[in-house]
């Protein structure tokens, strides 16, 4: 096992390298899914906050006969 | 058909049926790909170990062209069909091709310190894919720098379908110049040049980022779609 890791003595550059590649790429995902999330959130709460507006405009504009 | 898909409301539930089968296949491509390059493959006779570094690199090497070839194609579409889709795919793609570019990059040295004894030489095929890079930070900071993106877009799309001269300087550069970096041995003319060992785990961890590209790449247009909405909302011009 010791062996595997070793590398036949290039450790230093073969695993910085898929350290490097693993973080990256990880990283890059878990900041779009945030970023994603986030928005998409946004957009509801402005749509509810639309939907409320219009709701109360109606109520306090129309004239009860 | 293309119009059919070019509706961002029906494109988007096409690409939310297939994202979960994209991100289930990349992690089983990728630890397929990781298992054979790191425990089945051989060493190389010359280079010993450090060829695994070649799982990463090559395949990132190929996204980052890949990606950018993408981007100009969306972009020229972007550019004839005015398709607001087409902008936000290019945009969606930029930061991963600039990450797998900068992967690209950094495997590249680790890799030339032990083989070539350098960490970097100013040659065609290494300066190109640093040009590369810096197109898509071009790219990327062109984009972010208009309040409204509709109005970014235009410029945007022309950038990058400059930069699209690029790709053939990479790929054929090692051909053209003379470089320490070796000729091509995956994509030649008379086919592969290396063993088999070693084109299954590089074919799995190609096909494996592909699959990345696709899932983070839905991830992020969903973003780009969302952010329109919401400033759509914010300037009430939304209808219904």
């Amino acid at each position: 096992m010791s062996e595997f890791f070793a590398m036949g003595g290039y450790a230093a550059f073969i695993w910085p390298a898929y350290a490097v590649a693993t973080i990256l790429l990880f990283g890059l995902l878990v900041l779009s899914l945030k970023s994603m999330r986030q928005r998409e959130a946004l957009v509801e709460s402005l749509r509810s906050h639309r939907v409320r507006r219009r709701a109360d405009e109606t109520t306090t504009t129309d004239p009860v006969p | 058909m293309m119009h059919r898909f070019a509706n961002p409301t029906r494109f988007m539930r096409v690409a939310n049926a297939i994202l979960p089968w994209c991100a289930g296949l990349t992690v089983l491509f990728l630890a397929a790909g990781l298992y054979l390059g790191l425990f089945r493959s051989p060493a190389d006779y010359q280079q010993g170990e450090t060829v695994r570094i070649m799982y990463i690199h090559v395949p990132s090497a190929y996204m980052a062209m890949f990606i950018y070839a993408a981007m100009a194609v969306s972009s020229a579409m972007a550019l004839i069909w005015k398709h607001p889709l087409a902008d936000m795919i290019a945009r969606a793609s930029a930061p991963i091709g600039a990450c797998f570019t900068f992967v690209t990059l950094l495997t590249g040295s680790l890799w030339g310190q032990p083989m070539w004894g350098t960490w970097w030489v100013w040659d065609a095929r290494l300066t190109s894919v640093l040009i590369l890079f810096f197109v898509y930070i071009g790219y990327i900071a062109l984009v972010n720098a208009f309040d409204d993106p509709a109005r970014g877009a235009k410029p945007a799309a022309i950038l990058a379908l400059v930069g699209a001269v690029n790709l053939p300087i990479i790929k054929f550069s090692v051909d053209w110049w003379n470089t320490l970096h070796q000729p091509a041995s995956v994509v030649t003319m008379e086919g592969p040049k290396i063993d088999p060992a070693m084109l299954w785990p590089l074919a799995f961890m190609a096909v494996g980022f592909n699959l990345y590209y696709i899932s983070v790449g839905i991830l992020r247009l969903r973003g780009e779609i969302a952010a329109a909405r919401i400033r759509n909302l914010q300037l009430g011009l939304t209808h219904g």
